[in-house]
């Protein structure tokens, strides 16, 4: 139970990996740091505390708003900004802003992804961190879009990985598409690594699908990375 | 006033319910003093370390309500370790085994086990309330005993705690027999509810007013709930996510029609946005309404909801409703006495954060507000000096610009005018936080004029100890005082010893007070705890005197340095 409190505090191995991507970088004056407002400000954050009287540098590792406290700063990785991207995402430093962690997790567990189904005339916006299973994901696109089609299939291990429309008789196949810019098929990997790498979901129609996939005699015998690999090919 | 036999004096005192209040009468002589402490019923301890449950029980037998805070406000935004202290443990074990009664116990950041809510639950047999704030340390299974033992349980309000939920079946543990419930918010539990006990709970409870459901309650559930208790004052959905063309909703429409009590309304936690106009008829009623959760509604959809509610005095948002949305708000919410705007994107790009723009417009469409907390991406001497012309009578002001140490854009100044201006203009403030590039000209704008101030958060600002300085000879009333990252040292720090034992606490992290400075204050007053956190071994036991403290926390205390404290914390 205890994790979650100190998945931020100072030194943990987590703050350590978000360190090495926002290492402190020294920038020329004048240089934005981030892009936040239109007029930006000459002393960013950084430069501030650097310019402060702080004594001799040798107590650079006691730098005021240093970030992530603890980390021993030689002067080195101080200076080392000349080559470094500007970075884009402000830095993070220990407790500020000053938001409880637990408004940030619950905002942060909002991750909106485009549902587009092949046919219907809109797409609709899915909050996947809501769910904690594919079954639930897609009983909710299944009401969503109603009208259209009907889930059909269990999701739980191996199973019809299809959605059907019992009306028009046609069957879909859920895909998105995952941050390496690749067609996935829906289910393969853990839910949770799902939700990190899903940018966007579609539901492909299956006969669009069909020509891409190997033929399959019996469903469990078929390893649906084959078929998602056939699809990667084909798609784009 | 002596002449008066002591149940007069009793009676009398009976009408000071500010705990200030009583203090003070108890200190006026020793009669008083005795008539006050037997017929005190409600305590607040602001520091739990300040003093020990012994000698609590000793001086107030008639105790029936307690308030504890434990770990410091900065503790919230994760400067303080997980193991650092503020256990209720001790405090319930010694109440059990006295004859205090007691029936309602409120809790702020303070590590709470589930023996603590086990015993808790066995131990008074008129509990009645519970009250938990930024708290952890329990599950489920503490609320289960909770909802087990305490038979005439009323209030059960969890606020914002780290709880881990082993299972929804703590709600049937609440017995049918139970009907007492008055109040009940779990708002925060992250996992599955049973879905019926809930009903049949909230079916057996005609007093309930006050029900704050977790993001596990479907929007069906909540129709049937609010069918059954349309009496509700104070609402929190869990998840409204419908098909706005669907039977239940249009369900739900009908009977939110019928709650016409609610007052103050939140949650969202997700939310479908087109399900929203469902609540538009009760907007007009609400005097409290809190999004700052709800993450999926954005700007039109936001401005849009928030046009309906005129009577609003207090709104918790998200900065997604930007400029715009703040002068919407302006227009419409004349009433308005508290505002917090949220950042909905703290380490992003920030492009739908307000400025100070949006409040600018507040001041001028809110006249009534006296607590803010602003989340912005930038400020400006200007916007601050109107706002303190505009709204004089702010009680709390708490700004944070997500960039700790930017300027004013427009004239690259740093912001100790704007700050000035706040002080000089709000005679009456108590609670100010600051941001943005300063100097100690800030700090002496503050020592000046801020003359009820009782506490102060410090980032990133000043030059010097003077800063420092100015505060502590000029602020009277200041009680708390935390400060990161500031270039105060031991001159600071030692320049007034006496001040810090009519202080509650002094919280200071990367600043420039060395060893030596805290082990002099330490030794110079007995009557302060001077705790060193010390997390990554940087200082050995034979640290040496000139080694900068990383994170100080100090406290007046009549119990001298605690017991419990974990190897990384020294007592100095």
């Amino acid at each position: 139970m205890q994790p979650d409190t100190t998945s931020e505090s100072p030194g943990s191995d987590v703050t350590s990996t978000v360190f090495k991507d926002t290492e402190l970088t020294l920038g020329l004056p004048g240089e934005a740091r981030f892009s936040g407002g239109k007029t930006c400000s000459k002393r960013g954050f950084i430069e501030t505390s650097m310019d402060l009287d702080l004594g001799d540098s040798s107590s650079s590792s006691h730098t005021r708003g240093k970030i992530l406290a603890g980390q021993d700063f030689s002067s080195e990785s101080l200076v080392s900004g000349a080559g470094k991207p500007s970075a884009t995402k402000r830095q993070e430093v220990v407790g500020w802003p000053p938001v409880r962690s637990l408004r940030k997790r619950a905002l942060e567990g909002c991750k909106y992804v485009k549902v587009a189904v092949d046919g219907a005339p809109y797409l609709r916006k899915v909050d996947l961190e809501i769910y904690n299973s594919y079954q639930k994901l897609l009983r909710t696109l299944e009401q969503m879009f109603m009208t259209c089609f009907a889930i059909h299939g269990n999701y739980v291990g191996e199973g019809e990985r299809k959605v059907m429309d019992p009306m028009k008789e046609m069957e879909y196949v859920p895909t998105y598409e995952d941050t390496d810019g690749d067609w996935m098929l829906v289910g393969d990997v853990p839910w949770k690594m799902f939700i990190e790498s899903c940018k966007r979901i579609r539901l492909m129609k299956s006969s669009e699908a069909v020509g891409t996939l190997a033929p399959r005699t019996h469903p469990r015998s078929c390893t649906y990375n084959e078929v998602a690999a056939d699809q990667q090919l084909k798609a784009r | 006033m002596n002449y008066f036999p002591d149940e007069v004096l009793e009676h009398v005192f009976d009408f000071l319910t500010s705990h200030r209040d009583r203090n003070a009468v108890s200190l006026v002589c020793s009669l008083w003093y005795r008539v006050e402490r037997f017929s005190r019923q409600r305590v607040f301890i602001g520091n739990c370390y300040a003093i020990s449950p012994e000698k609590l029980i000793t001086r107030f037998p008639g105790l029936k309500s307690l308030t504890l805070k434990g770990k410091p406000h900065f503790a919230d935004f994760n400067l303080v370790p997980y193991d650092w202290g503020g256990y209720v443990q001790p405090w319930i074990e010694a109440l059990a085994k006295s004859r205090i009664g007691l029936e309602e116990l409120r809790l702020k950041r303070m590590v709470v086990s589930d023996d603590s809510l086990e015993l808790l639950s066995r131990s008074f047999a008129n509990f009645k309330t519970l009250v938990l704030v930024s708290c952890e340390g329990f599950t489920t299974d503490g609320l289960a005993a909770i909802a087990a033992n305490c038979r005439f349980l009323r209030e059960l309000d969890l606020q914002e705690n780290e709880i881990d939920d082993h299972s929804g079946h703590w709600l049937s543990c609440f017995p049918d027999s139970c009907t007492s419930l008055t109040s009940l918010n779990f708002a925060c539990l992250k996992g599955e509810i049973n879905l019926a006990s809930l009903e049949r709970l909230v079916a057996r409870s005609p007093n309930l007013r006050s029900l704050r459901l977790n993001r596990a309650v479907p929007l069906e559930t909540l129709q049937k709930i609010l069918m059954r208790a349309p009496l509700l004052v104070d609402l929190g959905t869990g998840s409204y996510v419908h098909d706005p063309d669907s039977e239940t909703y249009n369900k739900l429409k009908t009977t939110i029609l019928k709650c016409k009590s609610i007052r103050n309304l939140s949650g969202f936690l997700e939310v479908a946005p087109r399900c929203l106009p469902a609540i538009f008829p009760i907007c007009l009623n609400l005097t409290s309404l809190n999004l700052s959760y709800a993450a999926g509604i954005h700007g039109s959809e936001l401005i849009k909801l928030i046009r309906h509610c005129a009577k609003l005095q207090r709104l918790w948002i998200l900065d997604c409703i930007g400029d715009k949305g703040l002068e919407v708000v302006a227009s419409t919410c004349n009433e308005l006495q508290e505002l917090r705007v949220f950042p909905s994107d703290p380490f992003g790009v920030g492009h739908d954060a307000v400025t100070e723009n949006g409040l600018v417009a507040i001041s001028i469409g809110c006249p009534k507000l006296h607590s803010l907390l602003y989340f912005c991406q930038q400020m400006t001497n200007a916007a601050l000096i109107t706002v303190a012309r505009n709204c004089p009578n702010f009680i709390r002001f708490r700004l944070c610009i997500l960039d700790p140490t930017r300027p004013d854009p427009v004239t690259m100044k740093p912001l100790d005018d704007g700050f000035g201006a706040i002080v000089q203009s709000c005679k009456l403030l108590r609670r100010l936080s600051l941001s943005g590039l300063l100097t100690d000209q800030v700090f002496l704008y503050i020592g000046m004029y801020a003359e009820q101030l009782e506490m102060l958060s410090v980032a990133f600002a000043g030059d010097s100890d003077k800063g420092m300085l100015y505060v502590l000879n000029g602020c009277k009333k200041l009680r708390k005082l935390e400060i990161r990252d500031c270039p105060f040292g031991n001159m600071a720090l030692l320049s007034d010893v006496g001040k810090y034992e009519t202080m509650r606490s002094l919280w200071m992290s990367s600043c420039e007070v060395t060893l030596w400075g805290c082990k002099t204050l330490a030794k110079v007053m007995p009557r302060l705890n001077v705790e060193i956190i010390n997390e990554h071994d940087q200082m050995e036991i034979c640290a040496e005197d000139g080694q900068r403290v990383e994170k100080m926390y100090l406290y007046r205390t009549l119990v001298g340095p605690r017991k419990d404290a974990p190897e990384f914390v020294w007592n100095l």
